[in-house]
């Protein structure tokens, strides 16, 4: 029996991210039509978001923009050599924004934004073969910003305001590929925290060359969620002194909201708008999602993303037929922050290219009904997350990725 | 203008529909798996507690839920598979009850300290069993696997006659899914008219002789071909054994199923025999030249049966035999004393010498059976040291496996595997080599992404908390072994499975 004494058996509990490349880029109608451009557009409310210097130069006293996108999302897995094949709860995210608009006086306007920038919602069958990753995941951020815009001159103005953020987080996963309690169910570990709140800013500008010719810039900066006041709870567990309790810890972590920056042109020609908008996404603040249990019976555990910064390359089509009626498409081409050797199924995003078209119609010459649709196809990637650990050794999670998203949205625009 | 806009959207939800993505090659519609000569449909597996899923000394749900055919139709089923059903026992406590008295024992589970250092195996205490073996569930089942079944029991009428359960005359494992009471393993599998089968029958046919220390009889040496004659920690005659093993076979391809044959690994090489050292006593200087004084009585008798038998008898017992049964303890580690029948008997020899019993200290050789551990060192007479166990008082037969017994197991053993691959090569069936897995287990262990998988007790991840049966993870590396042989015996393509997504022993300190 001295041998047993020997016997190291490892109930280990690490944690894996709840998100990656977690953007939603849907924070307007009339510009997500447009393949969601619009630094450079000046159209309606929107601007509060897309470049608040653009504000000042709406014609009406003032404007509001209320909308909101329903994004269905599905993602399928396979593993062709040990045939495996699962695939994501269809979810749906419904990111939502608010603007509205006050010109005070002829050189300054102010505003107010509400709008989701980040989130994400994926739900794979519990215990599913990525289960040791994530089984499910609901992240949100709603952002609030004043704004206010100031024009120096016709040819040039500038704009921005703070930002209050605050987040919500539900995740669950399981404990490791094999730990179960004694009747096989598997060990797990969600961790919740809402009202998580943080600050930050934005700031824009814009410069029109000529009447209908205008060039924006735009930086939103990063906002750091840091979760303190939330609850793990820990399930399945078998019942001894090798595994964690079942029961209820605290915990830490942090969460980077990246910063980006938007420089973008539109050309506005007879009934047609022109728009191009570039994005940098500074996501390589997301070096690693670790989350610090507060019982320190419970190991700790870190998760290496090393996300590195990325683009985004936006083209946008406006064509007013009538009055009534205002066409709108767009494209754009998404590069994915996420690096080889980093994919983990939470938020499974490779380069996707965006297909984005809609309308507007004015009810009145005050209200107009704003809606879009967005399309956004990935292509089927042999992908792996490599830094899962077991015993100290690496084992990889392979497989075959594919995506969708469909969003069809609606707003409201209101100006007088 | 609301009425359109709604039209709109159902028109876009029309358009989501064809949205949903798919691969170019999605494993679960394409030919992506083919069967190849072989039909899947229904695949009936037959054998002993290997393939019931029997583990930690118990079958129990997850235990069935991982056992190599359970894994095994999960990927039959990409290529053709069909349902498959196993006789899952009503919990995962393990143990069962007849008429409501508890005879079978609950499951063992791993025990840790407060220091997180494990313990030790302990029978799991936190649930009563509720599998009543009287509660019959129909004949027909895929999972044909009994535990306990030695090769003829699988055509053995009555050996699942809830009746005669009590009596040992029947198995209570086969007595909850027998068909009738006279119905045999293999008619109830036959039954399910299978279009493939797996066989892995004959372990038992000299498991029980090992790991009852060998107190069983060898019919190889008797020449007894009539198993209904056989105790139960016999080793099975070798011809009896090639005679019931090509009975099955023809059995099973008589309608043209194809199947898979499965070698029998060396029993010798798994932890219930390799754990407990032949030298676990440690002794202090003091204690062992006192324990020497209490044998120097049995030792000098050596001598003189020596110094007797050699003139009169020479050759018989020989001075190699009187080193080996001179009894010595030192300061150290020490071996245990033990009863080896195999010893020459001197009192038949001289009437004189009737009194010197047939003792000797262990050897490396020797295997001691992994229960030993729980007598070794303990006392018959608590308040006297002189009557320890293995140093007094001599280990008995059962506690250990001699060379000699060993030498029987593995001859039995290559004779029923030469029977089973000269048969797989007559009836064109798939083998698999299982016992050469298994003996990469034992030696440099098997590679796995989580871990390397060897045949250390507890710890090795290859073996159940009982030192014999398989793990989860060690069933997984068994089906890939099995998905092996089928590929290249019929042509099939089949997705292998990750043994480290299959967990090893359960931790639990719900023990009494």
């Amino acid at each position: 029996m001295r041998k047993l004494l020997l016997l190291v058996v490892f109930v280990s509990v690490s944690f894996v991210t709840y998100a990656g490349g977690y953007r939603v880029s849907i924070q307007g109608q009339r510009a997500l039509a447009m393949g969601h451009t619009g630094v450079a557009v000046v159209n309606s409310a929107e601007l509060v978001f897309f470049n608040p210097a653009g504000l000042v130069y709406l014609e009406d006293k003032l404007n509001v923009s209320a909308g909101v996108s329903a994004v269905f999302t599905d993602v399928i897995y396979q593993n062709v050599e040990n045939g495996i094949s699962s695939q994501t709860d269809s979810s749906v995210g419904t990111p939502l924004n608010l603007y509205g608009s006050y010109k005070v006086n002829d050189w300054m306007s102010v505003g107010l934004g509400v709008y989701t920038p980040f989130g994400s919602e994926v739900a794979w069958p519990t215990d599913w073969s990525g289960s040791h990753l994530v089984n499910s995941i609901e992240l949100a951020a709603i952002y609030v910003q004043p704004v206010v815009s100031l024009k120096l001159s016709d040819h040039f103005s500038i704009g921005g305001g703070p930002i209050y953020a605050t987040g919500s987080v539900k995740f669950n996963r399981n404990a490791s590929r094999t730990t179960t309690d004694i009747e096989g169910n598997r060990s797990n570990v969600s961790i919740e925290d809402s009202g998580v709140s943080s600050w930050g800013w934005s700031i824009g500008a814009m410069f029109n060359p000529t009447k209908d010719f205008h060039v924006g810039f735009n930086y939103r900066s990063e906002i750091t969620i840091e979760s303190e006041g939330g609850e793990a709870v820990f399930a399945n567990f078998p019942n001894s002194p090798a595994a964690p309790a079942n029961q209820t810890d605290g915990f830490k972590a942090e969460l980077p909201l990246p910063a980006e920056l938007t420089v973008g042109l539109s050309y506005e020609y007879k009934k047609w708008v022109f728009a191009f908008d570039y994005n940098r996404q500074f996501w390589d603040v997301y070096e690693s999602l670790d989350i610090d249990f507060t019982n320190a019976a419970n190991p700790d555990s870190n998760n290496p993303r090393n996300y590195e910064n990325s683009s985004v390359y936006r083209l946008g089509l406006q064509y007013k037929t009538t009055d009534k009626i205002t066409l709108r498409a767009g494209y754009y081409r998404d590069e994915t922050p996420v690096q080889s050797g980093y994919f983990a199924p939470e938020t499974p995003r490779n380069d996707s290219d965006g297909f984005t078209g809609g309308f507007s119609y004015a009810i009145t010459p005050k209200l107009a009904i704003d809606a879009s649709f967005l399309y956004v196809r990935f292509k089927e990637i042999d992908a792996s997350y490599d830094f899962y650990q077991e015993n100290g050794q690496s084992v990889p999670f392979k497989g075959t990725y594919k995506s969708s998203a469909f969003a069809p949205g609606l707003g409201l625009t209101y100006k007088m | 203008m609301m009425k359109k806009n709604i039209k709109y959207l159902a028109v876009l939800a029309l358009g989501l529909m064809a949205c949903e993505p798919e691969f170019d090659t999605p494993i679960n519609e394409s030919d992506v798996y083919k069967s190849g000569e072989a039909n899947f449909s229904k695949y009936v597996a037959l054998g002993n507690s290997l393939t019931a899923g029997f583990a930690d000394g118990a079958l129990y749900i997850t235990g069935q839920e991982n056992s190599y055919p359970n894994i095994l139709s999960k990927q039959f089923a990409l290529a053709g598979g069909g349902e498959f059903t196993q006789p899952l026992m009503a919990d995962n406590a393990g143990g069962a009850l007849l008429n409501g008295t508890q005879i079978l024992d609950n499951r063992l589970v791993l025990v840790f300290g407060e220091d997180k250092n494990p313990i030790g195996p302990s029978v799991y205490t936190g649930a009563n069993p509720t599998t009543e073996i009287s509660s019959n569930l129909g004949g027909s089942f895929n999972n044909m696997g009994v535990p306990g079944a030695k090769s003829f029991h699988l055509v053995a009428a009555g050996y699942g006659n809830v009746g005669g359960v009590s009596a040992g005359l029947a198995n209570p494992y086969y007595a909850r899914f027998a068909s009738s009471a006279t119905a045999t393993i293999l008619g109830d599998a036959l039954a399910q008219q299978p279009t493939f089968f797996s066989l892995w029958i004959g372990n038992n046919d000299i498991l029980s002789y090992a790991t009852s220390g060998g107190v069983g009889e060898d019919h190889n040496e008797t020449n007894n071909i009539d198993p209904s004659t056989y105790g139960p920690n016999d080793i099975t005659n070798t011809n009896a054994f090639a005679g019931v093993y090509s009975q099955m076979v023809d059995g099973l391809i008589a309608n043209g199923a194809k199947g898979v044959l499965l070698s029998l690994p060396s029993v010798t090489s798994i932890p219930f025999f390799t754990t407990v050292p032949h030298n676990p006593i440690p002794m202090d200087a003091l204690t062992a030249a006192g324990t020497n004084m209490a044998y120097a009585e049995y030792n000098g008798g050596l001598q003189q049966a020596f110094a007797a038998l050699s003139m009169a008898a020479p050759g018989v017992f020989t001075a190699e035999e009187l080193e080996k049964r001179t009894i010595n303890f030192v300061e150290g580690q020490n071996a245990v004393v033990i009863i080896d029948e195999d010893l020459t008997d001197l009192g038949a020899l001289n009437p004189a010498f009737a009194m010197l019993p047939k003792y000797r200290q262990a050897t490396p050789s020797d295997l001691l059976v992994l229960t030993s551990s729980s007598v070794i060192g303990t006392r018959v007479d608590s308040n006297d040291p002189a009557t320890t166990i293995g140093v007094g008082v001599p280990l008995e037969d059962k506690w250990v496996l001699t060379p000699e017994e060993q030498t029987a197991i593995e001859n039995a053993r290559s004779a029923y595997n030469a029977t089973i691959v000269g048969l797989a090569t007559a009836k064109g069936l798939a083998y698999y080599d299982a016992a050469s897995d298994l003996a990469q287990a034992a030696s440099s262990g098997i590679p796995t992404d989580g871990g390397i998988v060897t045949s250390e007790f507890a710890s090795g991840g290859g073996f159940s908390l009982d030192g014999v049966h398989p793990t989860p993870r060690a069933h997984a590396i068994i089906t890939n072994g099995i998905i092996d042989a089928v590929e290249s015996k019929y042509g099939a393509n089949l997705p292998s499975v990750n043994p480290g997504d299959y967990g090893t022993i359960t931790v639990s300190n719900d023990v009494n």
